[in-house]
């Protein structure tokens, strides 16, 4: 029989250094305890050495990496708190509630810093809608997300939804919540003042999610993985709105000294992490925790992972105060014990000590591995590829049809439709747009919101691929007129104890840090899901990218539809012969293979700066990233977003040895679509002319059909149509 | 003196600060009413914001319209004060019998978010004067129950006394099984009591309050409701 430290996912060197900590051998309930915070969910043993190389400062930068959420400072003494998190396992074994309490538990990583949840962005990743059980995971995370998010109260403003192979057993689900605050109100999770109060409000505490940290997100996934569903959680969307209500008076009314909400590893977490941040002890009697069920034992209780609960610490003389705040919401709350010097976080069950141990030694003393990386074997057939020797179908048209109903790049109103993206009055460009964009009331400003990342480019190559998520990501929030400020990163791998996944990370790594000092965008923190596997292997590489943009006027925000007939459209950057990775090798071609587009940071940068001038000085009226479908897309897209047609011709110059089907669906970086009236044609010119970038006229808007010279005709009501009909009919 | 809003805070509201921002900007001072209030005399106007009140998790409305600031609400009610129940708000007011019908989930099944089209039929109401006859309006809806229904009898009743307000239609103004989101009864929206008095809408006029969001429409049942009270 295993030993229980080895049921608890514990190693046998890990377990010798608890003694060595404790100098004896530990409890059972220090067990479960050191089980839980040295999972990998909690500690990063595996990423921790890598994560140190990404760039985390910056003048804007109030808070990085290590809390509860990273704080942004937009001027005006507010500031925007951010973080992403993935909840991957827990919806592969129970869709809805899984997806539900990956946004319960991301918000509550905001309002806990003391910001206003004010957005929430999901980028979700499945296999292929081709059988029921894809598609049960699939309606499932959508209907959670919007349980949870709707009920709330904080609109879901953007997202993306990816299909590959490669997600069939193990899908992605990421969430990404963004708060609004006043830079004096920034609250901390941390237990200092010798004395103080520990409260333990919301939710009851249930036998619920035992173990989720350990046993569901740090281990691979197998066909017995069903059987783990006791260890996802169980949301409850009303409580966490009281929950959000209440944390926000307690902030307001400068009521605590620390608040932290009860996430993964539920109390041993909570309690051990403020602890150790603030270099005190803390000693607490379980019994006085409140109970859903009798007879739970101290371990369950000090690590189920029951939702909606928070741990708030203030002085002897407010506590009254805090429980009457609490309880004025409907929710329980109690004192649980109090903050020591001592450094030790001391367990009682009922006035006896069933634990003791040293706080920091839970929180921040996991061993830490360097794991062995291994360039994996499969690139250098993957990228032997040429992407130019593939024959192109005559019909065109088709061709762009099939992209258009593909289901990666038809429309998502199917899903964001089922999202309050509305609710706080505040959303200025609706879900469709390159970014969702929030007005910030009582302010000219607004704020621009995205995520992105694409799994089939880190596959071919993680170090550009991961670039490529930076940089589509900022390409997105410039397309919106804003300046990027910063980004959290989620970043979803596989089993990293395999050297392969382990080096696809690194690279992974490496590539975003480069782009982020590249763009001057810090990363603020963030999340590691690694073991994501399925009995096909692990998963895309996919790092994902949330990235925050300030727009100085709102009124100088932009759209990707075209506005009006006659505007002239024009393509800004160059476009090469780059099909390798692309969404068209793999709906026309069935392939996923060749070399992923290059990236060069400082043409992207270029870029991004000729594009906000020209939208600061008005000159341009519609912007469109270039990415997944290439110009063949984003002009189709232009067109199905604004109605209105256009007539394109293939700028000869440009175009110079590309093949007609390289020009239309290549996804070479660093591109925008845009379009301006004529007479701010000149003045547009001279911004080009006086940067490095190069520019194309190709066309004007009008008509009702998107007409490429002889190439190809299609209405655009019809194509529309079509566009916006391909997910539900995929589904039912 | 500017008209007095009251807008009713519930366990799980999620508009009351929409609501309470929207009628300031039309001109309005707004307050929160908590939802344990037992007095709301002192106000001209009433608005129960949408949400999920108490999670909404027996039915929609239905544990809501047992708060205490329910009995005031009626007492204001027969006093002949003004009610605007918007979305989730609409709800409490079929649970609480001020309104005739009753809401069924959504004919898909889930929820929907987006703008609408809607037609106001009658313009001659306290939340409605400002509007044109037939007017076109758009504004978002946002609900998993807003499929109205009611008995004939009751829909006979409602036609005769001009109670339907606004019905969802296409762009053109035309009511059809296409521009219907959610299967409601005759493409109902907003429907009034007899008296003229409280307003259910699924819409939330509070949404569509400046250009910036998409449209300024809902700045009418507002101003409207404003004229109608300063009289």
């Amino acid at each position: 029989m295993a030993a229980l430290y080895e049921e608890l996912g514990l190693t046998t060197e890990e377990y010798k250094k608890i003694k060595s900590i404790l100098k004896r051998e530990p409890t059972d309930v220090e067990l479960s305890m050191y089980s839980v915070m040295w999972s990998e969910h909690c500690s990063y043993k595996s990423s921790r050495p890598v994560l140190k190389g990404f760039p985390t400062k910056g003048p804007r930068i109030l808070q990085g990496p290590g809390e509860n959420a990273g704080i942004i400072d937009i001027g005006d003494g507010m500031a925007i708190a951010m973080k992403i998190e993935s909840h991957n396992h827990p919806s592969a074994i129970e869709p809805y509630q899984g997806a539900a309490t990956g946004v319960g538990g991301i918000l509550r990583d905001i309002f806990t810093m003391g910001a206003r949840p004010i957005a929430l962005l999901d980028p979700l990743y499945f296999g292929e809608l081709k059988n029921d059980r894809v598609k049960h995971i699939f309606e499932g995370v959508v209907e959670g997300i919007a349980g949870y998010g709707n009920c709330t109260g904080v609109p879901t403003i953007a997202g993306s939804v990816n299909f590959e192979e490669c997600y069939e057993g193990n899908p992605l689900v990421n969430v990404m919540a963004v708060g609004l605050m006043r830079q004096d109100k920034i609250t901390k999770g941390i237990a200092s003042g010798e004395g103080n109060v520990v409260i333990v409000f919301g939710n009851k505490t249930g036998r619920d999610g035992i173990g989720g940290v350990s046993v569901l997100a740090s281990q691979e996934f197998t066909a017995k993985s069903a059987a783990k569903r006791p260890s996802v959680q169980v949301g409850d969307p009303f409580t966490e709105k009281l929950c959000i209500e209440a944390s926000l008076e307690l902030i307001d009314n400068d009521l605590v000294v620390g608040l932290q909400d009860f996430g993964g590893a539920g109390l041993t977490c909570a309690t051990c992490e403020t602890a150790s941040r603030a270099d005190m002890g803390m000693e607490i009697d379980v019994r006085l925790v409140e109970q859903r069920e009798p007879n739970m034992e101290a371990f369950e209780i000090m690590v189920s992972e029951s939702q909606e609960r928070m741990l708030a610490i203030c002085t002897p003389e407010n506590r009254e105060r805090v429980l009457a705040v609490c309880r004025r919401w409907g929710l329980d709350a109690g004192v649980i014990g109090h903050v020591t010097g001592d450094g030790l976080l001391r367990v009682k069950d009922n006035g006896v000590v069933v634990g003791e141990m040293p706080a920091h030694s839970l929180a921040d003393e996991a061993i830490l591995y360097n794991r062995p990386a291994k360039k994996p074997a499969y690139l250098a057939e993957v990228q032997g590829f040429d992407a130019r020797a593939v024959k192109h179908p005559k019909d065109i048209g088709k061709s762009l049809m099939r992209l258009v109903t593909s289901p990666n790049l038809c429309s998502r109103h199917w899903v964001y439709e089922q999202y309050d993206h509305m609710v706080q009055t505040n959303t200025a460009v609706l879900p469709g747009s390159d970014a969702g964009v929030l007005r910030l009331k009582d302010s000219k400003k607004a704020i621009a919101l995205t995520v992105d990342g694409n799994g089939r480019y880190c596959y071919l190559d993680p170090f550009v691929g991961a670039q490529i998520a930076v940089a589509e990501a900022a390409r997105n929030v410039v397309a919106s007129g804003a300046v990027p400020l910063a980004i959290t990163d989620c970043l979803n791998f596989g089993n990293p104890e395999k050297p392969e996944n382990f080096w696809q990370f690194k690279e992974a790594v490496r590539g975003m840090g480069a782009a982020c000092t590249a763009f001057g965008t810090p990363v603020t923190g963030g999340n590691v899901s690694f073991y994501n596997e399925w009995q096909k292997g692990a998963i895309y590489p996919t790092p994902v990218v949330g990235m925050l943009g300030l727009i100085d006027d709102v009124n100088k925000r932009m759209t990707a539809g075209f506005k009006k007939e006659g505007h002239v459209i024009a393509v800004i950057g160059e476009t090469l012969p780059e099909l390798g990775g692309s969404e068209y090798l793999k709906v026309i071609h069935k392939k996923v293979a060749g070399r992923c587009p290059a990236l060069d940071l400082n043409k992207e940068r270029h870029m991004h700066a000729v594009v906000l001038e020209a939208i600061k000085l008005g000159l341009i009226v519609s912007a469109h990233d270039l990415s997944e479908g290439g110009l063949a897309m984003a002009l189709a897209e232009s067109c199905m977003l604004s109605g209105l047609g256009a007539r394109v011709s293939p700028d000869s110059a440009e175009r110079s040895d590309l093949e007609v089907n390289e020009w239309l669906f290549s996804e070479s970086q660093s591109r925008m679509l845009v379009s301006l009236p004529e007479k701010s044609m000149f003045l547009f010119d001279r911004i080009i002319h006086n940067s490095r970038v190069k520019h194309a006229y190709i066309g004007r808007v009008g008509g009702d059909d998107l007409v490429i010279d002889d190439i190809l005709n299609i209405s655009i009501l019809e194509m529309t149509k079509a566009w916006r009909g391909t997910l539900e009919c995929l589904i039912s | 003196m500017p008209a007095r809003f009251g807008v009713v805070v519930f366990p799980g509201s999620n508009c009351e600060q929409d609501c309470h921002y929207a009628a300031r900007l039309v001109g309005a001072q707004a307050a929160y009413i908590w939802h344990q209030d037992t007095d709301v005399s002192k106000y001209d106007a009433i608005i129960l914001p949408g949400g999920f009140s108490y999670g909404d998790y027996l039915r929609t409305g239905a544990v809501a319209k047992f708060s205490p600031v329910m009995d005031a609400i009626l007492d204001f009610v027969d006093k002949g004060g003004l009610v605007i129940g918007i979305c989730n708000g609409f709800q409490i007011l079929l649970e609480a019998g001020l309104l005739p019908g009753a809401m069924l989930r959504n004919r898909d099944l889930k929820f929907i978010c987006r703008y609408t089209d809607l037609v106001v039929e009658n313009n001659q109401t306290n939340f409605t004067n400002k509007a044109l006859s037939g007017e076109l309006i758009r504004l978002p809806i946002a609900h998993n129950e807003g499929n109205y229904y009611a008995d004939e009898e009751a829909l006979g009743e409602m036609a005769a006394n001009g109670q339907v307000v606004l019905r969802y239609c296409d762009a053109r103004g035309t009511v059809n099984d296409d521009a219907n989101p959610n299967g409601s009864l005759q493409n109902i929206a907003g429907i009034v009591n007899r008296q003229g008095n409280v307003f259910g809408l699924m819409p939330h006029p509070e949404r569509a309050i400046e250009d910036v969001l998409g449209s300024s429409d809902g700045q009418m049942i507002f101003k409207s409701m404003i004229s109608a009270v300063s009289k």
